[in-house]
């Protein structure tokens, strides 16, 4: 048996990690590997075109139901979906209460007491929220997790910035542990030279853009039935991709410590593709009525 | 009136007139409190059958926890250990709580620190306060071990204990070779029992995980013994007799009974006994692991299987007659050493004691409350004397503990009229109490309410406190005594025997009425 691979996939909220994930697991399932993924979101939609539910109960609600954590059993919470992934989701509080991070962690611990990383798991994947907003988040890439990390972004500037923040967080990890980014996937909102741009990006942290997944209606129309493009539609050319992004990540050998850049990096390598324009500092602050006197 | 010249405490002071006075004033002109009569209306209605199964189907409340938090065991566990300091790791107060819950049990000191973690630490993570407090805590205590455990606070904002002790040795703020074991304690998560098994796991880990190369199942000729959260002292040093009794060499993996029972000759130990890190790093090497409390001690357990490779042997908490036959035939049948006469004798004697009070016990309704392995070895020694347990309650047991106990009863006559409660608090005993009224209860100081209470209806009601648990607060020198081994069991039968003898007293001394049955011989 090869080793378990862990993997965690982070990027800016709605950038489409879930989706993209998703489908990259089903390909892997599809080329045989065993496959488990976590929802660590309390929206707990990180796994739903893999069980063509609206969204799988969750380790926090059963625990809820329950009384405690201790009181649920491991079938409870494990669903099994198309090509026989194995899905769980941590969920959380209602927006606005509680502690959603501390329901990463007891989620993630208990998998961990009750044996869900059992022997013949291949990969491992953690779909993450959004941002890593507090140390509850940051669990899967604790020691003895998630050793790859993978980040999905786009051609935008708030993807781009999430990007290297995200990249920021690895760092303080990877330095104490084991932990390492994997690479930048790049889900395409067809912005102008894209690829070149995340490209670049990537080569500044120090990684690679693993793969371009192009724009594609294919996928919405995967997702309205709750399905992913692989099992809705194997043979359309979006199944492809997924399939040699997932074959990319199993082949990947190229993790490393990320070298986040500063924001005004950041800045001129958006200028430079065109997507952030040249600051006039003579204006900032200026009223229309000041800027009016002055021309 | 308080003088100076005598200083009287609050009891018989509020007696006098003037205080009856002024406490009356009080209440009534400020307390607005219901009157006398309706307060004891519905006082009687929470005595009621009818008021139990309210209080049964309660759901998001807890009243009177019969259980305390993770951290409070994980200080005991690194407390037995040599030089050892306990580092809670989050706020200051939790760790006050702590040290002053083993100052009113032992009545003795105990050393442990805390980071501090303030309003800053939890927005950006503890991580600078651990950099702060490892080094200082070394330079002030000058401990060889430094055991972390966590309060909510830490937890709750996902602190990375792992991530945290190596930056600090990463970055010097403390020596690289320096053994700094940790366990995450969430007090949210199970209790103290937990915090016990957990600081236990992070100790025998970070000593012998690394190091397992070389190391053999029983080459040192040893045994290993976990206590678990133990705080009857007199039960480590029973064990320890019991063993050396027997020629047996052995390890205890956490053995605070030093420096919770230092002696007053002027000087302060802040560190004494306790197990050393060479011990620890040996025993991978013995025959193998023995759970005092195995019901508490699955991840020790656990970690002791997987990674020393010892075969645990299932028993018991030594307890009672029979567990204490089947410890030492265990002890006996791993390290090939025959079970000594001093011990048969010993045996001897507690089958004595047994014979000589058991008429006095049998038949004896008991309603019985406390951590879980400690409730199970209770059960066992009240069926061994022909007592009947009524109600067993264990705060912090798990389902599994439940079906166990219920197993022990349904095997014995005297168990035939008894339920299991898992999870309840002492609310629900003290409604148990009124509905179902045992002639005595078995638990910790909390229980000293529930007899306060029974009384308050009226004398025929009263179900007296027999003190076995933790925490005792409100007698002293009772940690010191031992309730494991054939030594525990008569100590037990003592404590019981005497509470009936005192109650029958208490109830035939009216002179000329009920002293018939007065007598001085029993």
């Amino acid at each position: 048996m090869a080793k378990l691979r862990q993997c965690a996939i982070y990027g800016k909220g709605g950038i489409g990690k879930s989706t993209t994930t998703q489908n990259l697991v089903a390909a892997l399932a599809e080329s045989g590997k065993k496959v488990m993924i976590v929802g660590c979101d309390p929206k707990a939609d990180s796994t739903r075109l893999i069980l063509h539910s609206k969204a799988q109960t969750t380790v926090m609600h059963l625990a809820a139901e329950a009384g405690s954590v201790e009181d649920l059993e491991l079938e409870d919470v494990l669903s099994v979906g198309f090509g026989g992934i194995k899905c769980v989701e941590s969920g959380g509080p209602e927006p606005g209460v509680g502690c959603a991070g501390r329901g990463v962690i007891t989620a993630i611990n208990f998998l961990e007491e009750e044996g869900a990383y059992d022997e013949d798991l291949d990969f491992v994947f953690y779909d993450v929220l959004g941002d890593v907003v507090c140390g509850g988040f940051a669990m899967p890439i604790r020691e003895n997790k998630a050793q790859e990390i993978y980040i999905v972004c786009s051609g935008e500037m708030m993807a781009m910035y999430a990007a290297n923040n995200i990249s920021k967080g690895i760092v303080k990890y990877a330095n104490s542990g084991g932990v390492r980014l994997a690479g930048l996937i790049c889900n395409s909102r067809n912005t102008d030279r894209e690829d070149e741009l995340i490209m670049a990006l990537a080569a500044r942290l120090g990684t690679t853009m693993i793969h371009f997944v192009p724009r594609d209606n294919a996928v919405q129309h995967a997702e309205i039935r709750r399905m992913t493009v692989i099992e809705y539609d194997a043979k359309h050319k979006q199944a492809d991709e997924y399939r040699q992004l997932a074959k990319k990540i199993n082949d990947n050998t190229n993790f490393v410590i990320p070298t986040p850049i500063e924001m005004e990096e950041l800045e001129e390598l958006l200028m430079e593709f065109g997507i952030m324009e040249q600051e006039d500092e003579s204006i900032i602050g200026k009223t229309a009525e000041e800027l009016a006197a002055s021309a | 009136m308080q003088t100076a010249d005598k200083i009287n405490p609050c009891y018989p002071l509020f007696r006098d007139d003037d205080y009856k006075e002024s406490l009356g004033n009080k209440k009534a002109q400020f307390e607005e409190g219901h009157d006398a009569g309706k307060v004891f209306e519905t006082f009687m209605w929470t005595t009621t059958q009818e008021y139990q199964d309210l209080n049964f189907k309660r759901e998001a409340l807890t009243v009177d926890p019969a259980k305390a938090c993770q951290p409070l065991g994980a200080v005991l566990c690194a407390s037995g250990y040599h030089k050892t300091l306990p580092y809670v790791h989050g706020s200051q107060g939790c760790v006050a709580y702590f040290r002053t819950y083993f100052n009113r049990h032992f009545k003795e000191p105990c050393s442990c620190v805390s980071d501090s973690m303030t309003e800053d630490a939890a927005v950006f993570g503890g991580q600078k306060n651990m950099f702060d407090g490892l080094p200082n805590a070394k330079a002030l205590y000058q401990p060889e071990m430094i055991a972390v455990s966590t309060t909510c606070m830490a937890e709750v904002i996902g602190d990375d204990l792992n991530a945290f002790i190596n930056n600090s040795k990463k970055e010097g703020h403390i020596a690289q070779d320096f053994p700094i074991p940790f366990a995450h304690t969430p007090s949210f998560v199970g209790s103290h029992t937990t915090g016990w098994d957990n600081m236990e796991e992070g100790i025998l880990r970070n000593q012998t995980l690394n190091e397992m190369e070389g190391k053999k199942v029983g080459s040192n000729g040893k045994l290993n013994i976990v206590p678990g959260f133990e705080t009857y002292l007199g039960n480590y040093r029973v064990v320890k007799r019991m063993l050396t009794e027997m020629g047996v060499e052995y390890t205890m993996l956490s053995d605070p009974s030093e420096v919770f029972d230092t002696p007053s000759d002027g000087e302060f130990r802040m560190y004494a006994g306790g197990t050393t890190i060479a011990e620890i790093k040996d025993a991978p090497n013995a025959y193998t692991t023995l759970l005092m409390q195995p019901a508490q001690l699955e991840k020790t357990k656990k970690f002791v299987e997987n990674t020393w490779n010892h075969e645990v042997p299932k028993l018991n908490i030594p307890m009672g007659i029979d567990w204490t036959d089947a410890f030492l035939m265990k002890v006996s049948e791993i390290t090939g050493k025959p079970i000594p006469e001093s011990l048969e004798k010993e045996r001897g004697r507690a089958m004595d004691v047994l014979a000589d009070s058991h008429a006095w016990l049998h038949g004896k309704k008991f309603a019985l409350y406390g951590d879980p392995d400690f409730v199970m070895g209770m059960v066992k020694i009240l069926l061994e004397c022909g007592a009947e347990p009524i109600h067993v309650l264990s705060h912090n047991a798990n389902k599994r503990w439940g079906k166990a106990v219920q197993k022990m009863l349904d095997e014995s006559p005297f168990g035939a009229n008894c339920k299991v409660y898992v999870g309840n608090d002492l609310w629900h005993m003290r409604s148990l109490c009124f509905t179902n009224k045992p002639d005595f209860l078995i638990g910790n100081s909390y229980g000293k309410y529930i007899q306060r209470d029974t009384r308050h209806k009226g004398e025929a009601f009263e179900v007296p406190l027999i003190r076995l648990g933790f925490p005792l607060f409100d007698r002293h020198h009772l940690h010191r005594q031992t309730t494991m081994g054939y030594e525990g069991m008569i100590q037990i039968v003592t404590t019981l025997t005497n509470a009936v003898l005192e109650q029958l007293d208490k109830e035939t001394i009216g002179m000329g009425t009920t002293d018939y049955n007065f007598d001085l011989v029993r």
